[in-house]
């Protein structure tokens, strides 16, 4: 993962196209996205994006306040590594014929991951953490072979009891013909 | 019940829709049909770009939200420019679009564009209406978010099933967005911190955008200069926001700016920009941008605020609550510390307008130079008209020469830069303002790019003079490359007489004429103002070498501004064809 890289956790309405409204905002203002995860909150009517950004060149705040003005997107907020929790999974697919498997056992044991699929040539690993836990896995696993994997991207929550909340619903008087 | 092609004609009527400029098409069809019941107006364009760029003149004169409609697929399509035109400069309109039906949508179906995924960068929302309960209340957030916070386009899209479906009429009485909340009060500390910067500068501009237009604040923006006593500039999108005939009002800034308005802005203390966006047609080089000068940026766009410069006081809010408070807190201050003593600067900057004039050399046994027309267009009108252009070097010239002293009187092209906007943009402008004459300045490259709406324009009854300035080139392309590809003229020549563009216009109904030499231009101009129940193509044979001056070249600073042959240092002297404008 770019060490040049911010965590933003976005309030969306879950409607049809959200998605693509958002991540074609990041393409075309100049933006790369490193990764971006979606799924719905604590009320189905709003999703929580959570999108990792390389702020290499230009300021976060630029492509903040462009996602502002896209009329589905609730709140923003950016989330610093030291004041947020992030995890991952991963689904790891590792080459293990018998002769290796009990070592790559272990290496799931000490990483406190989980097999969820065998078959006598490999097994299915899902694993949990930070980023850079999941990076520490895969390296150890390399060396046996990862046939393939997939990875969720990053989701991320601030520490501490406040919580990002959409908001109470103002509704605005519609404008009368003239 | 009604079908939902009934609910959305009933919708637009709610929300006030007066024009529709459209072209009916399979897929939009339905919608078509209750409109011969309907009291808004329809206007059958010949192209739907030309419904596009109607719209906008008719937003751009009212202030209303302009409607065009359009079939799917090529229908949709062919209002990319125009949408894309007003997004960029902020123009309220609403496009509804018919779509092929719900079952076949993503088969490639006849006729099939998702024009919501082709419009998604170049509209400032979109919608893709599946359910015909949703219509009333689709079109009542259209037109709410079109015309509100900083305005733009919105594009509705509705398949041909939806709108044949039955369903319950019922208008909403409240907008449900709880993502859309623009910000128009601006906040006080911001205010009293742009006040005391405003009370300590010593040269002050005042650097005004379409957004002072948009928020309708050309009083308010008079009061505010006035009390501070800073010159003015006036962006493209903001001629006629104050006064050209004011003594503070230095014209427009910028690539081909005046000599005063450009370099009263690199040797300002302070730029409080109003509805403005630092464009780069504007500052030039940004590193060599108003180097002196501290900023005070205020836009009801917060994203605008440091995209480009960095701004010393950044004020988020609506152009008019932003002038209003501003004024108030400017002339609190004087009561207590007194007036700043500008004289020197206003000297300084005066010394500017008056060596550094617009100018052109008009002989009298030579060619028609483009800037003579418009010259005299500027004589002839007095400000009364509305002037509408398309984009190139006549653009540039209609903004320098014509005297804009009254806001919603000049509709432009300024962001896109989209060649063709003029004619349907005048045919728009006058059917939102029908008392108003309206007066396009044409190119002869921009004339053929949408030539074909003089004909709805003559069967609608909507008489506006188009003056096409003809130099049988894609002027301002010349003009580069004269400048900086060694004169080597590569594809921009347009034989001067083909088409016959008076010919041209006979043939769509409209009067054609044509002026050749100097001494025809003040006939053929009275000629045309005589002409009041179709419209009027004038073609002036111009010479075709003549350049717009002054210019900052792309990147250069503005302080490399480069004057042109026809702005001497004293122009005056000695040169009886010298003509300074007004």
């Amino acid at each position: 993962m770019n060490t040049a890289s911010q965590t933003l956790s976005v309030l969306v309405e879950n409607k049809p196209g959200v998605l693509a409204r958002i991540s074609g905002l990041f393409a075309r203002r100049g933006f790369n996205i490193d990764s971006l995860a979606v799924g719905e909150t604590e009320d189905p009517a709003v999703s929580r994006m959570t999108i990792v950004v390389s702020v290499d060149n230009k300021p976060l705040e630029h492509v903040t306040k462009q996602l502002h003005k896209l009329i589905n997107v609730l709140r923003i907020a950016e989330l610093p590594h030291n004041a947020s929790v992030e995890r991952e999974l991963a689904l790891i697919k590792v080459g293990a014929g018998a002769g290796r498997r009990a070592e790559v056992l272990e290496m799931v044991e000490i990483f406190r991951a989980k097999v969820i699929d065998v078959d006598p040539e490999s097994i299915v690993v899902e694993a949990t953490g930070t980023p850079e836990k999941i990076e520490a896995l895969l390296q150890l696993l390399s060396p046996f072979g990862i046939i393939e994997m997939a990875r969720t991207g990053r989701v991320a929550l601030g520490r501490g009891a406040r919580g990002l909340r959409a908001g109470v619903l103002r509704p605005v008087p519609v404008q009368e013909a003239s | 019940m009604t079908t939902g092609a009934q609910a959305l004609v009933r919708s637009l009527e709610s929300v006030g829709c007066e024009v529709i400029f459209g072209i009916p098409g399979g897929a939009i069809l339905p919608a078509y049909d209750p409109l011969l019941e309907s009291s808004i107006r329809h206007i059958l364009m010949r192209h739907e770009q030309g419904a596009g760029h109607a719209a906008e003149g008719y937003a751009h004169v009212t202030g209303k939200v302009g409607v065009c409609m359009a079939t799917s697929g090529p229908g949709a399509t062919n209002l990319v420019t125009p949408l894309a035109d007003a997004f960029m400069d902020s123009v309220p309109v609403v496009a509804v679009t018919g779509q092929v039906p719900r079952a076949v949508i993503g088969n490639d179906a006849f006729q099939e564009a998702d024009i919501c995924g082709i419009t998604l960068p170049i509209t400032k929302h979109n919608y893709k209406v599946m359910d015909a309960d949703e219509i009333p209340e689709v079109i009542a957030e259209a037109f709410h978010i079109a015309s509100t916070g900083r305005p733009g386009p919105v594009l509705v899209d509705i398949p041909k099933d939806v709108l044949q479906s039955q369903t319950e009429f019922k208008w909403p009485s409240s907008i449900n967005l709880p993502g859309y909340r623009p910000i128009v009060q601006p906040n006080a500390r911001q205010i009293r911190g742009a006040a005391r910067l405003i009370n300590e500068s010593r040269r002050p501009v005042l650097y005004v955008g379409g957004g002072v237009l948009k928020a309708r604040a050309a009083e308010e923006l008079l009061h505010l200069a006035e009390a501070i006593g800073a010159p003015v500039v006036t962006t493209l999108m903001a001629r006629g926001a104050f006064p050209d005939n004011h003594p503070l009002c230095l014209g427009m800034p910028g690539m081909h700016g005046s000599y005063a308005a450009v370099t009263a802005m690199q040797r300002s203390d302070l730029l409080i920009n109003v509805g403005a966006r630092f464009d780069d047609r504007v500052t030039g080089n940004l590193q060599g941008f108003a180097p002196e000068a501290k900023i005070i940026h205020a836009d009801i766009d917060p994203a605008e605020i440091g995209k480009n410069r960095a701004a010393d006081v950044p004020i988020v809010g609506d152009a008019r609550s932003v002038i209003v408070e501003l004024s108030r807190a400017v002339v609190e201050n004087m009561s207590v510390d007194g007036r700043p003593d500008l004289n020197a600067w206003h000297e300084l900057v005066s010394s500017w307008s008056r060596d550094y004039p617009i100018a052109y050399r008009q002989e009298d046994d030579g060619p028609i130079k483009p800037q003579f027309v418009v010259d005299l267009f500027n004589q002839a009108l007095k400000g009364e008209a509305v002037v509408v252009t398309g984009v190139g070097q006549h653009q540039m010239w209609a903004s320098q020469i014509m005297s804009c002293n009254r806001p919603y009187s000049w509709v432009t092209s300024g962001g896109l830069g989209t060649m063709g906007f003029a004619v349907p943009a005048a045919l728009g402008a006058k059917v939102g303002r029908p008392d108003e004459r309206v007066v396009a300045i044409d190119g002869d490259g921009c004339f053929q790019m949408t030539a074909q709406e003089l004909a709805t324009a003559t069967l609608n009854h909507t008489p506006f003079i188009v003056a096409i300035l003809n130099n049988a080139y894609l002027g301002m392309v010349r003009q580069w490359q004269e400048l900086f590809y060694d004169e080597r003229y590569s594809e921009v020549h347009l034989p001067q007489e083909v088409p016959d563009y008076a010919k041209l216009a006979e043939a769509y109904g409209a009067v054609g004429l044509r002026a050749t030499r100097p001494e025809e231009v003040e006939t053929i101009i009275d000629k045309a103002l005589g002409v009041d129940d179709r419209p009027c193509v004038i073609d002036f044979r111009v010479d075709s070498s003549e350049m717009c001056f002054p210019m900052v070249p792309a990147g250069a600073s503005n302080d490399d501004i480069i004057l042109g042959p026809s702005s001497p240092d004293e122009p005056d002297a000695g040169d009886a064809d010298i003509r300074r404008t007004a």
